[in-house]
């Protein structure tokens, strides 16, 4: 059951084009998330389908080894078994900065709103909340801080590299 | 001391704001005691056997006079007059109210304080040695780089849901005050041959369940490149450490499975490729840092200071001078350690009445500025020689001038059963019935340096496998058993304690304590800490005379 799809600039997704598809399922005619599993074993048919195609990645699941097939990935979608978990903030982070992944990042899973402040800085630009998540609230929290020490996808500098400007 | 520009003090505002609110969802209803206890638990808020307690970080262990007195506010308004300093140089507080915790956290804002990562499974706060920028031992002052590593850290992207919690500690010492080698990350201050300055990285250490010492993966990490270099770590570590059993979640056991040279090759590959130097620390940004821990100004005058020969002469201050002050590095000053182990006080423990004298003091006496030491006591930092005598007078008017750091009764324990939900084991009644047995000064000073470290449980909050001697908390069928180990250390010559043999009743911990002392007395040889002996003649003897008498006495 998945809630509001919230943009990190700030706004409810109201039309979400993409469609999460389970590995037995049949894909939709638009834009379809693929496991990591179903992409590798259908990489080919999937680029040759001619809508836009994402890959949903679980924790143990290596953003390496998509590394090389992100330019046909218009979507990577990070999975949250629970809120405390934390690989896929690395993996947003390296998906922009080792690889310069340019595409959608989406959190999926359990998406609270006390993550979105760190998600927001680690690169992921759509957040698919847990049903139950007041938007509102969770729209604030995107703007929790406005002072970050760390360099980040909002900020590229650490802030001791801005201090003295700003 | 470091003080905030206003980009600081806005974190720590809309830091208040947040828990704020994430303290009124819960109590309304909207976040379920599941989803709140990571929240609370990374502002240091855990929920005890009585009520809530609440760690409120002091930033490597450096307070002004301004926060202290902050801190027995608190301790005032909020909780039942006292705190409690822990060895990592922290504050908690055992009676909080969960509603008033954001204003606990509003007050703390105000002198520039907060209870940020404190707990819970992220970066937590850095730690360092209580003489930095004043022992003669000193290879360069940590501090600059414990603040650098303090704003890094807060609120990291990336780091906020590591697999375990993680805890850095930095010395620049060429002896170890601050259990480096039982750290996550331990970082040495050192020089290579070209004479620059940069860290001897170890890492994986940690006590716990399965206590190990940590392993060096660098030996030489150049100052710049701190916070790359510890970005590749925690990197490696965020993605690739345990998050299926929370007793295998810690760094050190990743470190242990894939093996030192393996996880050093991975860290340096990962710091190969790393996509951007941004992190890498300028000159002047050292440079702008270190200059808020330039030394004070100290009195060129002071070089001539002499003690008051009619005070010098008095046996009690001579004994609160050898064991409680320290040489420093200007002439004319020393460092004075304030001792919150006087008998019968629990170990650490301070009432706001104390902290509001020593805010005074240390206003007095050490240019307003006091550090909270890894052994649980204060020190005043920078005193003047010709200060001890009047300084002692206000100490000992109100029990803090017990001349027994150091020694044996300087115990380092954790709140143990009367506080902690986990505890085995009341630390602090055993703490009271060995300062009770061990009274005697003179006895303790014969018996040198000692650490006692006592853990109410086996998360080892009192660091009981470093200690010299090591006793921790075990329950036997709802009753209290204590297992003593010997020969720990967590100082430069990091070793874990071996356990002695089955666990003893609580009643008779002193006892065995005085019976492994008395081994100790009769074999060491001159100049042997008890640490030495028991490394020179093994477990053994120790173990005969103890269970031999306990069985004689049974």
């Amino acid at each position: 059951m998945s809630g509001a799809v919230l943009h990190v600039e700030g706004r409810v997704l109201e039309a979400d084009p993409w469609v999460q598809v389970a590995d037995d399922a049949a894909l939709p005619d638009g834009p379809a998330l693929v496991s990591r599993v179903r992409w590798q074993a259908m990489r080919e048919a999937l680029i040759a389908r001619g809508a836009p195609v994402g890959v949903v990645l679980t924790p143990g699941d290596a953003v390496e080894e998509i590394a090389a097939d992100l330019p046909h990935l218009a979507c990577v979608a990070l999975y949250f078994p629970g809120p405390g978990e934390g690989r896929p903030y690395s993996a947003a982070r390296l998906l922009r900065g080792r690889y310069g992944y340019r595409g959608e990042i989406r959190a999926v899973g359990e998406v609270l709103i006390d993550q979105v402040h760190f998600l927001k800085r680690s690169g992921f630009d759509v957040l698919a909340l847990r049903a139950d998540q007041d938007v509102p609230a969770a729209l604030a929290a995107l703007e929790t801080f406005s002072v970050h020490y760390q360099p980040g996808a909002d900020e590229p500098l650490p802030l001791f590299r801005r201090r003295a400007a700003s | 001391m470091y003080r905030y520009d206003r980009h600081d003090q806005r974190v720590v505002d809309e830091r208040v704001a947040q828990f704020r609110d994430q303290t009124r969802r819960f109590l309304a209803g909207q976040l379920s005691e599941e989803e709140f206890r990571p929240l609370r638990l990374r502002n240091g808020l855990y929920i005890q056997r009585h009520a809530p307690m609440l760690r409120v970080a002091i930033p490597y262990g450096l307070l002004s006079a301004r926060q202290l007195r902050m801190l027995a506010r608190i301790a005032r308004t909020y909780d039942r007059g006292y705190g409690h300093f822990t060895t990592r140089q922290n504050i908690q507080y055992n009676w909080p109210a969960l509603e008033r915790v954001p204003d606990i956290l509003a007050d703390l804002a105000t002198v520039q304080m907060h209870a940020i990562q404190t707990s819970g499974n992220c970066i937590r706060n850095v730690t360092s040695d209580q003489l930095a920028g004043i022992s003669p031992d000193e290879l360069a002052d940590p501090r600059p780089y414990c603040e650098i590593i303090r704003q890094w850290s807060t609120f990291h992207p990336e780091f906020s849901y590591l697999p375990r919690k993680f805890k850095i500690a930095v010395t620049g010492a060429q002896r170890d005050r601050t259990a480096a080698q039982i750290h996550d990350i331990g970082l040495q201050i050192v020089a290579n041959a070209a004479g620059e300055r940069g860290f001897r990285v170890y890492v994986g250490g940690g006590l716990g369940r399965a206590p190990m010492i940590g392993e060096v993966i660098r030996e030489f990490l150049p100052e710049a490149d701190l916070l790359t270099y510890l970005e590749a770590i925690l990197r490696i570590y965020n993605r690739n450490g345990r998050r299926d059993n929370i007793h295998k979640a810690r760094i050190k056991i990743l470190l242990k499975a894939w093996g030192r040279e393996a996880f050093a090759e991975a860290v340096e590959a990962e710091w190969a490729r790393r996509d951007s130097d941004a992190l890498r620390l300028p000159n002047d940004e050292i440079a702008r840092i270190a200059a808020h821990f330039a030394p004070p100004a100290y009195a060129p005058e002071a070089a001539a200071d002499r003690l008051d020969p009619a005070v010098e002469t008095d046996p009690d201050f001579a004994r609160w001078y050898a064991r409680n002050t320290l040489p420093h590095k200007v002439p004319g000053y020393r460092a004075v350690h304030i001792s919150l182990k006087s008998p019968g006080r629990p170990p650490g423990d301070a009432t706001a009445d104390e902290m509001d004298l020593v805010a005074d003091l240390a206003e007095r006496y050490s240019f307003g500025e006091l550090r909270v030491t890894h052994h649980q006591n204060l020190l005043l930092a920078d005193v003047r020689l010709a200060d001890l005598p009047v300084l002692w007078q206000a100490l000992r008017a109100r029990d803090l001038a017990y001349p027994n750091v150091g020694t044996l009764t300087d115990m380092i324990a954790c709140p143990g059963l009367d506080f902690c939900s986990l505890a085995n084991a009341g630390s602090i009644d055993v703490a009271r019935q060995i300062q009770s047995r061990f009274e005697d000064l003179d006895y303790l000073y014969d018996l040198g340096e000692l650490r006692l470290n006592m853990s109410g449980c086996m998360n080892a909050c009192g660091h009981h496998h470093v200690g010299h001697i090591g006793i921790l908390g075990v329950d036997k069928k709802g009753e209290e058993w204590y297992q003593i180990q010997i020969g720990g250390s967590s100082a430069n010559d990091a070793s874990l304690g071996k356990v002695l043999g089955p666990s003893v009743p609580k009643e008779q911990v002193a006892e065995v304590i005085g019976r492994l002392l008395g081994v100790y007395l009769e074999l060491r040889e001159e100049g042997e800490r008890f640490l030495d002996t028991c490394r020179r003649v093994g477990i053994e003897p120790f173990r005969d005379r103890v269970y031999a008498e306990l069985e004689a006495a049974a």
